[in-house]
């Protein structure tokens, strides 16, 4: 019985995981191809929430879910075009600042047009309900978000290792001036790479936004978390990072039964010990420019 | 090609623009609110960031929305209001703002706040300077016993209050005497004092606690608890967090659709509406709510729904209470000085407080008798706007009651003003 149910927290850590880990990707494919740590991308997270709440009424729950990414996406590619293009090669300092500041104004715009106070949202009746698998619950929302997360990220990871476009957006990882001298801009590169990024982000606030609460501030909640699983993954790794997501779920879960106080403390606590064992993260690569 | 910000100003630059664009304000300020005798300052702190922000809007709406009906009916004897409003952030910025507002901006009172760590440094500097402080929504018994204040008064219902707002009407329903219960509690000090009364109110009622789980203030994801909720089998889950978290609480219980009933001991209806129709359930208690059929009550209902096009929550409420309390005893008073209208309050003055019932704030703890409330959550098809979503129980203390019932005794929680 006990064991059965360490068994659930385990899995139900799992679909926990799978929640950082579309904003976790993108935070870390935007940091290893441009050099800027996205301190917006969460919010990104909350504008995608927000807009759903908004075009629910419309277009229905699966519309939202398909033009609320497209269309902060598509804010993504302004914003890279016009203000994360300056930064790329500069000091990283000035991209900390810059999205830091963009994070603020997102969450103070969204304060203003929508107020302080949670937006109602909820699940759409179709997709409602439990799912039992023997004693074990599951929520039925909660399994078509790990649907649709894994799609994404095999359908990424398929990107970055079966086409062009991926072996370019690697070299550039490992080394843009080689990249450049064999006469490929990364710029282009550089800004479907921030517009798949901020797209999968406005998913992940979409798909959360009837389970958690819609309010201005969500957005710099699960930034924190993302960026802990990164650094915990190791920056540039696409398998340390989905690794890290499911540990840091898991993790939670785990606390949470045996010593609730602990349970965000657990994942700050576990970010330390890997930076002390391993300072590049579980599967971080050897990038040279950051070294 | 365009421009490079990066070329023409350096790093240092930079941080030295952005310095000074934060030091200007600041120091242009005093200057601007210098020297005007025929106004009456006062000081609003309150959360309007991080988890307590979605409250502290509805207080700082409902705030301006009193001065301004004061400043329409004539002001404090001729003398306009004028409000300096600001976010209180966390204790140690509450306790610094308090201090400027009093020794720069020169406020005859502050009112404010939610975070009842932030509402004991305010109150802090409060009592040092003299300077009457109006708690509009921090709930521990303990700033209304071991640390009350001369200077302190508390608009806000304290934690006992709202324990036994609810559990009465818990009482009714049958789901305390003899039942099980699991409780979640926010990890901080309201969190804290809220489970100790609540466990004093279980114990006397013959209910035990099957389960308890302390949540840390950040968490968003409860599935980790609604799980062990399940394991548990309670027959009743306790709710004691606060702010947004009982948003999320709210919706992940639905999602899981656990059949055990839901009730809480702190509960604020901002959160209800976010929670929205079909994710909110279970019984809680409310200082106030915009279905109260009092004459005043709907007045203020209908000026904050024509200026701010949604009807005003508890916290609202308070805030509006406290200014227009202020603002009465002031011109009662036809004196400003926070000693006397102390004074005048200690002696038990009545207020038309939005409710069916005066309000009066008792001489020795400093807390707002009143009229209490618990809300239970009306089933879907019963929802025809998204505010009116619960019913709500008549006022607790009952009409021939005395309103003190619900409230601490002397003995329950001392208190004993500081020099």
């Amino acid at each position: 019985m006990q064991l059965a149910f360490i068994l659930e927290q385990v899995l139900n850590g799992l679909l926990i995981g799978v929640q950082y880990l579309l904003i976790a990707l993108g935070l870390s494919l935007i940091f290893s191809l441009g050099g800027i740590v996205n301190l917006a991308h969460g919010a990104f997270y909350a504008i995608g929430a927000y807009l759903a709440v908004a075009l629910t009424p419309r277009i229905g729950f699966g519309g939202a879910l398909i033009a609320s990414p497209l269309a902060v996406a598509l804010l993504g590619l302004v914003i890279e075009r016009f203000l994360l293009r300056r930064f790329y090669r500069d000091d990283p300092t000035l991209g900390l600042l810059l999205t830091f500041g963009l994070a603020m104004v997102a969450e103070q715009g969204l304060r203003m047009a929508f107020g302080a106070a949670p937006l109602p949202f909820a699940i759409p009746s179709w997709l409602r309900g439990q799912v039992f698998v023997g004693d074990l619950i599951y929520s039925r929302y909660r399994l078509a978000i790990l649907v649709v997360a894994l799609a994404c990220v095999g359908g990424l990871w398929l990107l970055l290792t079966r086409t062009s476009f991926g072996r370019v957006v690697r070299a550039g990882v490992q080394n843009p001036d080689m990249v450049a001298a064999l006469g490929i801009s990364l710029r282009p590169y550089m800004a479907a790479v921030v517009t798949i990024a901020v797209g999968l982000a406005a998913l992940a606030g979409t798909m959360m936004a009837p389970v958690t609460g819609v309010q201005p501030a969500m957005g710099a909640e699960i930034l924190t978390f993302a960026f802990v699983v990164v650094v915990i993954g190791g920056l540039g790794s696409f398998w340390g990072v989905v690794l890290a997501a499911l540990i840091v779920g898991v993790l939670r879960g785990l606390t949470a039964y045996a010593y609730p106080p602990a349970t965000e403390a657990a994942v700050y606590a576990l970010m330390v010990l890997v930076l002390l064992a391993r300072p590049r993260g579980l599967f971080g690569e050897h990038i040279a420019r950051f070294e | 090609m365009t421009d490079r910000i990066g070329d023409s100003l350096s790093r240092r630059d930079w941080l030295r623009a952005g310095g000074a664009a934060l030091i200007v304000p600041a120091l242009a300020r005093p200057a601007l609110s210098q020297g005007q005798p025929d106004v009456i300052r006062i000081g609003h702190l309150t959360p309007r960031t991080g988890f307590l922000g979605p409250l502290g809007e509805f207080a700082v709406q409902a705030a301006q929305l009193a001065v301004e009906e004061i400043n329409a009916a004539g002001g404090i004897n001729g003398r306009r209001i004028e409000l300096l409003a600001e976010d209180s952030v966390n204790p140690q910025t509450a306790s610094a703002k308090a201090e400027r507002m009093i020794q720069r901006d020169r406020v005859a009172c502050i009112v404010g706040e939610i975070n009842s760590a932030s509402a004991l440094a305010i109150s802090q500097v409060a009592q040092r300077e003299k300077v009457l402080f109006v708690n509009t929504g921090a709930n521990s018994d303990a700033l209304r016993g071991s640390d009350c204040k001369r200077f302190m008064f508390h608009v806000e219902a304290q934690n006992t209050m709202m324990v036994r707002a609810a559990g009465r009407a818990l009482l009714e329903q049958g789901l305390i005497k003899g039942k099980k219960v699991y409780a979640l509690t926010a990890d901080y000090a309201f969190g804290h004092d809220l489970l100790k009364q609540a466990k004093k109110f279980m114990s006397a009622n013959e209910a035990t606690i099957a389960g308890e789980d302390l949540i840390p203030t950040e968490l968003t994801d409860f599935s980790p608890f609604l799980l062990k909720i399940r394991q548990g089998r309670p027959d009743l889950v306790i709710c004691n967090l606060a702010g947004a978290q009982i948003t999320n609480f709210l919706k992940q219980y639905s999602e899981f659709g656990l059949p055990y009933p839901v009730a809480g001991f702190g509960f604020d209806t901002a959160l209800a509406w976010g929670a929205g129709q079909g994710n909110f359930l279970g019984t809680w208690p409310v200082i106030w709510h915009h279905l109260i059929d009092a004459p005043s009550a709907q007045r203020f209902v209908a000026a904050f729904r024509a200026k701010y096009k949604r009807p005003p929550e508890n916290q609202g409420w308070g805030d509006y209470t406290a200014m227009k309390v202020v603002a009465q005893s002031m011109i009662e008073l036809k004196a400003t000085e926070s000693i006397k209208v102390v004074e005048h309050l200690e002696k038990g003055a009545k207020f038309n407080i939005s409710k069916g019932r005066e309000g009066y704030f008792r001489s020795w703890d400093h807390e707002l008798m009143q009229e209490m409330y618990a809300i239970t959550a009306l089933p879907a098809d019963a929802i025809k706007n998204p505010y009116d979503i619960f019913k709500s129980t008549g006022a607790i203390p009952g009409a021939n009651e005395s309103l003190e019932v619900v409230a601490t005794t002397r003995d329950e929680n001392a208190c004993t003003f500081p020099a």
